[in-house]
């Protein structure tokens, strides 16, 4: 059981804030840690893997500070974002170097497990520079992974990955997790995390933003205001039929359309399609206006 | 040090392009020290001049810039270093390792091939070859050490380094004098003249002075290097 900690934790660089005020607790099993780019997410994680001093607040696993610590590097495993290893080696030269640097008793049996592990051996004699991103990817968490620590970080791991090493990498982080390790890793896309993660920390713009269960996220997320672009044959009919049934919040009529916010998602959706049958309008486009991840972020920090 | 840690960075230093380089001044070195023997223009004038003006003041550093920057600046730059850090080792441990290769670099490529001219030069005569191999020696320890530290402080470790060695060392110590008391370059001539005969080699600091002021800049800088690797920012990707 390892649990790392982040109490009041910021960080910042000169004037800008990267991380503000930011406290969570990761457990055994895994979180996925949300949010768009540029939200602070790596700063995080290499405050937890203690390439970072947090300029306020502290950063413990089970209790011991990390930041200074080298001894902590026996619990805790890193995947780092950047693509590059150490490319002239090759997979067995790596991942034995990395044994050895974390002078466990038997580097060579730890490497050749940590290789199965991530199902890497038919490629293991082969130079990391002539690897595709997804055998990258595993040859980095089999570096990370060779001395069996209790706490996995990964920074945007599934970052440039094809659907099928996507689905690889996810079925061996659940192994991980199943193991009774934490696992914690950093991701901008919603369905991954959703896919993944049993427990979501959600940040935007350095701020914890929301932080829990991934369905009452999910409903956070759809049960926001929403504002959609229509365009049908009658504009100005369909809009007071709206406005008198109550579901939206505001109609603004323009050049390029309707512009409706819905208070109520499922309520509107399934209710336009019946206004304008009733009405007699052809609806010629449906689309909704924000749907971009920073919007639906930025809703939740202003709620 | 660290075993491990040396292997890895002998093989990024010798696998990358610039190893070309770390073969190709000695190489020049050696050449010219063949050409002038077979010439006969190997008197102790001229030999003087070859050791000093080549492989003193351009190979050296040059060499110990390659190196000194080598063993640690890609790896900085390209994020591998966190391969190391995140691994129970103290940060000391892993300075002084990536010093060591730098320095066993130097022996090679410009300490072993100013002794191998020296040699073909002189032969044993004043302690030519002596002196100026003792002096590109302590000279090349220095230099690794203040390049060590350059290469963890700043990401223009090299454009900083080349400064150094040529405007400072080069250039303003030509022209005043007062700067060449503060160049790593006269303290290892101090040491050359010191340990050779010849009255060709002539320095313009007091050998104490200079012995005190080497080993002063090379526990210093490994000191600075490894207390700032200690709190290393690995910037992310971005």
């Amino acid at each position: 059981m390892s649990v790392l900690e982040l109490h009041q934790v910021s960080r910042w660089y000169g004037n800008v804030v990267a991380v503000n005020g930011i406290s969570m607790t990761v457990g055994p099993g895994v979180t996925g840690l949300l949010g768009p780019n540029g939200a602070g997410k790596s700063t995080v994680i290499h405050m937890m893997g203690g390439f970072l001093a947090p300029s306020s607040g502290g950063v413990t696993l089970d209790g011991a500070r990390i930041w200074k610590n080298p001894d902590v590097y026996r619990h805790i495993g890193l995947v780092p974002e950047r693509e590059s290893a150490y490319d002239f080696l090759t997979g067995w030269q790596f991942t034995l170097a990395m044994a050895k640097l974390h002078k466990l008793p038997q580097p060579g049996a730890a490497a050749q497990r940590a290789l199965a592990l991530v199902e890497m051996e038919p490629a293991k004699d082969r130079v990391i520079g002539t690897y595709s991103k997804g055998m990258k990817q595993r040859i980095k968490m089999a570096s990370a992974l060779v001395h069996d620590p209790p706490v996995l970080l990964l920074d945007e791991p599934f970052n440039g990955m094809d659907p099928r090493q996507r689905l690889q990498l996810m079925d061996l982080i659940r192994r991980m997790a199943a193991e009774g390790r934490t696992v914690l890793f950093s991701s901008h896309i919603l369905e991954e995390v959703e896919r993944l993660a049993s427990h979501i920390e959600v940040m935007v713009a350095g701020r914890h933003a929301a932080s829990g269960d991934f369905r009452a996220i999910r409903r956070l997320m759809t049960d926001r205001p929403h504002v959609f672009i229509v365009r049908s044959a009658d504009d100005r009919r369909l809009a007071s039929a709206i406005i008198a049934d109550g579901s939206a919040r505001s109609v603004q009529l323009s050049e390029g359309g309707l512009r409706v916010e819905a208070v109520d998602f499922r309520r509107f959706t399934w209710l336009l399609p019946q206004l304008a049958h009733k009405e007699n309008v052809r609806l010629w486009e449906v689309s909704p206006a924000d749907e971009s991840l920073e919007s639906v972020f930025s809703y939740l920090v202003a709620s | 040090m660290n075993a491990t840690i040396a292997y890895i960075t002998f093989r990024g230093m010798l696998g990358r392009r610039r190893a070309l380089l770390l073969f190709m001044l000695p190489a020049v070195l050696l050449l010219l020290a063949v050409a002038l023997r077979i010439t006969g223009n190997n008197d102790l004038n001229i030999s003087t001049i070859v050791l000093q003006r080549f492989a003193l003041t351009t190979l050296l550093p040059l060499l110990a810039l390659i190196a000194g920057t080598g063993v640690i600046a890609p790896e900085i730059d390209d994020g591998q270093i966190m391969y190391i850090l995140t691994k129970p080792i103290p940060r000391p441990v892993i300075l002084l390792t990536k010093l060591a290769v730098a320095i066993a670099l130097v022996v090679a490529f410009a300490v072993v091939p100013t002794l191998v001219a020296g040699l073909i030069l002189t032969g044993g005569t004043a302690g030519l070859a002596a002196g100026f191999t003792v002096g590109t020696l302590v000279g090349g320890v220095a230099y690794c050490a203040v390049f060590v530290v350059l290469a963890v402080a700043s990401r223009n470790a090299v454009t900083i380094g080349l400064l150094y060695a040529l405007v400072w060392e080069t250039l303003i110590g030509n022209f005043a004098p007062g700067a060449r008391s503060l160049s790593i370059q006269q303290w290892s001539l101090s040491v050359t003249d010191a340990v050779s005969s010849a009255s060709t080699v002539t320095s313009e600091v007091a050998f104490g002075l200079a012995a005190v002021l080497l080993v002063v800049v090379s526990v210093l800088g490994a000191t600075l290097a490894a207390v700032r690797l200690r709190t290393l920012s690995v910037a992310s990707a971005e």
